[in-house]
């Protein structure tokens, strides 16, 4: 090798070329022969009682060759969509577990909520069969927001679940927490919404079902995250099919955010309707449908207290939240605002007690799961709001407030109040570098410029961590997963030295071609131009978890790299053959063999040679062939961590907030390609500021959506969005053998409450106090305008 | 059904399709390039954008039929004995991409504004891209990608 | 989408005599407001006119007091005609930020004055400008124009062909974005006319509107300190999650100092 294209260098993307010739292969540009497609008939609804559904016209239309109900699923034996995460309550119940058919039964429970399923030999006329499909409907009052899912007298959406109470469940130490509160000499309180989202990844959710009744064999071809996770699903609990008869492929995935991890009613219907029907059935939703149907995100509703000691050194802190799970429990829905949330509520702060406690509540809305970040980006938002009001209150400064509680580096590993622990990191060092990356020296005189613009600037911090590199299975299992989380590699080495590695993580953005290769580049000395990397088969890689969690390098090149050492123990043997050495005495370095000490060398690509045509080889004691497995399952989190910095100019006329500067600190472990690593950081950026200023679902009272497209849902555009500032301060992960944390989250988990902290900043001169996300520009005028009645 | 002439990617065709065909499923679903993408059903995200007549165009709103007799340029014809056209080597230079799913959309819409402005601002290349939506980049290593890319026109490469 | 025919008249004659025959069918222009209805399925017409290959209505003519634009000329064009821009930059400007940029290379200035869509920006020039909207069979002021959300004076099988703007001493049009859809929130059209100032808004109402008030200050003293305390009542109008009705007439002010000094 000339250059580095190992760990560390930043390599051009190797899966780039076919995105940018337009040739990409997504799965709605997948065509199978003598292809048909599905249309799903959805409730207009939040909530009915279906009375009946009269096919009878759809199924005499033209084109249709299936129409298929609740009915018809039932009485061919289809699982219901089945939760992967069981929680329990205070009390030690199970959460409350209502059926999620593939296709509604007896009631519709939120807009959107699949009644039917027409299948045509065009997508035309399954759509204008799926007009002809009636469902008789018998309404019911709905409850669309969280805010009303628990009050007295609510709608119930499942009638199992009281006062639509999937669980009501709580971490910490509640006693140790009130004591820390007896003694403080001061007390932060906040009430928070964190609001609702739509994960829209570019590429809507498509699937093509393909049955082959010659070898009682399906194929799904499926918008996912993790192939492997929807084939364990669809065998064990709702297609009920032995996994060998059953192949699923997540071919190029255009973006997943969360929303593709989850195993949805579509990918099921069209593989069963493969079956029913014996023609593949393609199915790609419309944006519309996507707003209707997709997992959405975040959507609490949080009460916190914050006790501090005289010096603003934190005792203690209290968090009461309500989280929305909407209509039914999707795949992880359950495990978002628990494991996911509750235990980061340390934050990277020396918090000796905490207790919080999460109610979980059903709605009459779409499902709400994982969406970047997935209950990270909630603790984050409630701790680094409740920190800079805390340091208003007791007239501390915020950098100064944080530095006096932030863990320091001696104190690793560090023990949380909530489960977690640390195993290191370095929150000075980061906070430190973003100031210095953001210039806050200077950032008097930016205001000075602004307030001459007729604008008002804002500063805002945040000190976040996350807990990424999910995770390991004992650990989860404990706490209710029902699944291990480890991944799974497998690397082949080619006769002439090239190398294919499989993984069972999944690409859908994040570069995976290139860093993986780059893994395999630093472990074995070959070009990343002769390593290929597989993913998203089923049929081809032996198992693995997908991606989610920032868990891809952590647990999967992980995995990889155990895989990659095998070989090279294998290599060795071979080489001490050859060499006529005791293995003992081999080193293998920079692509070579060497007997340690000497000149005797052997090419890592003569090794594969050899152990592929074995003609001088220790047949008696070595097997022929360079190929390893391994499967990694984690020691712990990885704790990626950091400082974001942002300023904002504030239109005091119109309300506009404009984030002007971000400027973020991160230490995400070991960096194997800084270039994807920015990249990641960016596209985490923009959603965080999206969360902050643009983007809400809205549901109104009554469970309708009211804001289902793009012409409506704000989504982040190039104008709105500032360059990023992105600096790194590595600290090495202990537990895994590259050090790598992950990177794909902390964009969309550090930005959101330096944002809102900017805007209320800004705003503070004028006698503002509070701001809810998204900082819409009525809301920021709103604000200023009562705060001038307040203060005449 | 409608008879459609048209040249895609200099290539002359002749379609038989249904009146209501957009541009995009004539591309898509009859010629089967696959680069031009559809992400949204409102006009919003570009994902479906190609050149008509040397202009972007969001091909999910205009009819297959508007297009007869015009010259449509896509993601797949702009690249040139093998070599990336310079916007599509620059998007790879600058990591603009991610996904890919939107790329195609912004490297059209890209050429069509640095045909206009052969050295656009970032301000520039902002402002051009609201008819483009990305979900990974933050745009960031877009506006750098555009505006080399607009170099590497400049440059005739 | 349901069936229709397609047809493609070369002339404004032929292409009325089109739909007069279809009664069930409708003129297309650049399609950028029709193709979004009809993907939704939310009007179904029989026949599609398409007036692509009409070649009178693509001209845009300067003739001293009178900007004459086609109807078939497409917001782009407007925005970079060296005409347009000389007659009246204003308009030059407010066409350049219509949608986006693949919309304003395909919609038209026609096309959006007949749909006229409340939150359109090109009414607000019309109105503000006095202009004067030429169909195949009249001509009618801006102002009887636009009748209504979505609704104008045209008679069914009537087609706007040109839009005639009198030449403003000066003029300016500031927006405020609807955030998701690039429509006008409220955009306020200001020209200075021999006639005296006018003041036209969009977005705020069901329709285009003119600000009497606002215009009779600025009358007396074109300067944004002539708007200070004065305001819109928000009767009327559209209120919604991203702007209620005094939010939008709080803007209402608020855009209408802006155009005012940005008058040129």
């Amino acid at each position: 090798m000339t250059t580095h294209q190992g760990i560390g260098a930043a390599v051009k993307r190797k899966e780039d070329r076919r995105f940018l010739l337009g040739k990409g292969q997504y799965v709605d540009d997948i065509v199978l022969p003598d292809q048909t497609y599905a249309v799903f008939v959805r409730s207009m609804y939040a909530h009915a009682r279906i009375k009946g559904v009269d096919t009878a016209a759809a199924k005499a239309a033209p084109g249709v060759v299936g129409v298929f109900t609740g009915d018809d699923i039932a009485a061919d034996g289809l699982g219901g969509l089945p939760c992967g995460w069981l929680i329990k309550s205070k009390d030690g119940s199970n959460m409350v577990e209502p059926a999620h058919p593939a296709l509604a039964q007896g009631k519709v429970r939120h807009v959107g909520d699949p009644v039917a399923m027409v299948v045509a030999t065009s997508k035309a006329a399954a759509r204008a069969a799926a007009g002809l499909v009636d469902v008789d409907y018998d309404a019911l009052p709905a409850v669309g927001l969280l805010a009303d899912a628990f009050k007295p007298g609510a709608p119930v959406v499942h009638d199992e679940a009281k006062g639509n109470v999937c669980y009501d469940w709580h971490i910490g130490d509640p006693v140790a927490t009130d004591a820390a509160f007896a003694k403080a000499a001061h007390v932060v309180e906040l009430d928070l919404t964190n609001n609702r989202l739509a994960p829209n990844a570019i590429e809507p959710r498509a699937a093509i079902g393909d049955y082959n009744a010659a070898n009682d064999h399906y194929t799904l071809y499926t918008t996912s995250q993790n192939p492997h996770v929807i084939r364990l699903l669809m065998g064990a609990f709702t297609l009920h099919v032995p996994e060998h008869k059953l192949r699923v492929v997540a071919p190029d995935v255009g973006g997943g955010f969360g929303s593709k991890i989850f195993h949805y009613a579509e990918e099921l219907m069209v593989t069963w309707g493969s079956r029913k029907i014996g023609r593949p059935v393609k199915w790609t939703a419309d944006r519309s449908e996507a707003f209707l149907s997709d997992a959405q995100g975040r959507d609490h509703i949080s009460h916190a207290r914050l006790a501090l000691d005289g010096n603003g050194k934190i005792l203690g802190l209290q968090v009461s939240t309500q989280a929305n799970l909407g209509a039914y429990l999707s795949t992880f829905g359950s495990s978002v605002p628990t494991y996911l949330y509750a235990t980061l509520l340390s934050g990277p702060y020396d918090m000796p007690a905490i207790y919080a406690e999460v109610k979980a509540a059903f709605t009459n809305t779409v499902p709400v799961d994982a969406y970047r970040g997935a209950g990270r980006p909630e603790a984050a938002y409630l701790l680094e709001r409740l920190m800079d009001k805390a340091a208003r209150q007791l007239g501390i400064d915020r950098i100064d407030l944080r530095r006096r509680n932030l863990i320091r580096p001696d104190q690793f590993p560090y023990q949380t109040a909530v489960a977690l622990q640390y195993d290191i990191g370095n929150y000075q060092a980061t906070l430190d570098l973003a100031l210095q990356q953001i210039d806050y020296a200077g950032y008097d005189k930016r205001k000075a410029a602004s307030a001459a613009r007729g604008k008002l600037r804002g500063f805002g911090i945040s000190t976040y961590i996350e807990a990424c590199g999910i995770a390991p299975s004992a650990i989860a299992g404990a706490l209710g997963a029902r699944a291990g989380l480890y991944e799974a590699a497998n690397v082949r080495v080619n006769p002439t030295g090239s190398v294919t590695i499989f993984t069972g993580t999944h690409s859908h953005g994040q570069g995976h071609e290139t860093t993986f290769a780059q893994i395999v580049a630093e472990k074995l000395g070959v070009s990343i131009d002769n390593v290929d990397v597989v993913h998203g088969d089923t049929d081809r890689i032996l198992f693995g978890m997908g991606t989610y969690g920032s868990r891809s390098a952590a647990v999967g090149g992980s995995a990889l790299v155990k895989a990659l050492d095998k070989v090279i123990d294998k290599g060795k043997k071979i080489a001490a053959h050859l060499l006529e050495a005791s293995v003992g005495d081999i080193e293998f370095k920079d692509g070579n063999y060497r007997v340690i000490g000497t000149d005797k060398v052997k090419a890592f690509g003569e090794i594969a040679f050899t152990a592929y045509v074995p003609h001088n080889y220790p047949i008696e004691t070595l097997e022929p062939g360079l190929e390893e497995s391994a499967y990694y399952d984690p020691k712990n989190f990885t704790f990626p961590g950091g400082c974001h910095l942002v300023e904002v100019e504030i239109d005091p006329e119109t309300g506009v907030a404009e984030v002007v500067e971000v400027a973020i600190a991160d230490d995400v472990g070991t960096i194997i390609n800084p270039m994807i690593v920015d990249g990641q950081a960016h596209g985490g950026l923009a959603q965080g500021i999206g969360q902050a200023l643009y983007e809400e679902v809205r549901y109104d009272a009554e469970g309708q959506l009211t804001n289902g497209s793009f012409m409506d849902y704000c989504m982040p555009r190039a104008a709105d969005l500032p360059n990023f500032k992105v600096g790194n301060h590595v600290t090495a992960c202990t537990h895994n053998p590259i050090g790598v944390k992950g990177v794909g989250e902390c964009g969309a988990i550090g930005v959101p409450p330096a944002v809102i902290n900017a805007i209320i900043d800004a705003l503070t001169p004028l006698g503002v106090t509070d701001m809810s996300m998204p900082a819409t520009p009525e809301k920021i005028w709103r604000a200023i305008q009562a705060a001038k009645k307040q203060g005449a | 059904m409608a008879t459609i002439k048209l040249t895609v990617n200099r290539q002359a065709h002749t379609l038989e399709c249904a009146s209501t065909t957009l541009l995009v499923e004539a591309l898509r679903d009859h010629l089967r390039l696959t680069g031009t993408h559809v992400g949204c059903d409102t006009s919003q995200c570009g994902a479906c954008t190609v050149h008509v007549d040397g202009k972007s165009v969001k091909s999910c709103t205009m009819l297959a039929a508007e297009a007869d007799g015009a010259e449509i340029t896509t993601i797949e014809g702009l690249a040139t004995g093998g070599e990336l056209h310079p916007m599509q080597a620059a998007f790879r230079e600058h990591h603009g991409l991610q996904c890919g799913f939107c790329t195609p959309g912004m490297i059209m819409s890209a050429t069509d504004l640095c045909k206009r402005v052969p050295d656009p601002g970032e301000h520039e290349v902002r402002h051009w891209l609201e008819g483009n939506l990305c979900r990974c980049t933050g745009y960031h290593n877009i506006v750098k990608a555009v505006r080399a890319g607009a170099a590497g026109m400049r440059g005739g490469k | 989408m349901k069936d229709f025919a397609f047809h493609r008249p070369t002339t404004i004659k032929d292409a009325v005599a089109l739909l007069k025959h279809h009664s069930g069918g409708k003129f297309l222009a650049g399609g950028q407001s029709l193709l979004p209805v009809l993907k939704l399925e939310l009007a179904e017409p029989t026949d599609l006119i398409s007036l692509a290959h009409v070649k009178e209505l693509h001209d845009i003519r300067h003739d001293g007091g009178n900007l004459a634009i086609g109807a078939l000329v497409t917001h782009d064009q407007v925005h970079r005609s060296l005409d347009v821009k000389k007659a009246i930059p204003a308009l030059a400007t407010l066409a350049g930020g219509i949608g986006d940029a693949q919309v304003r290379n395909r919609g038209t200035l026609g096309g959006s004055v007949a749909h006229a869509d409340p939150a359109a920006d090109y009414p607000a020039a019309l109105v503000g400008l006095g202009a004067t909207i030429v169909t195949d069979r009249r001509k009618v002021a801006a102002e009887d124009f636009f009748t209504g959300l979505f609704q104008t004076a045209l008679a069914a099988d009537e087609l706007v062909t040109a839009v005639h703007f009198p030449v403003p001493r000066r003029a300016a049009y500031a927006k405020f974005a609807h955030r998701a859809s690039k429509y006008a929130l409220v955009g306020v059209f200001v020209a200075e006319t021999p006639g005296g100032v006018r003041v036209a808004v969009t977005g705020a109402g069901a329709k285009v509107f003119r600000v009497p008030a606002f215009e009779a200050a600025l009358g007396k003293k074109l300067d944004a300190s002539a708007l200070d305390g004065l305001t819109v009542p928000s009767t009327g109008f559209n209120s919604d999650a991203e702007a209620s009705a005094d939010y939008r007439a709080h803007l209402v002010g608020v855009m209408a100092r802006r155009a005012v000094q940005a008058l040129a």
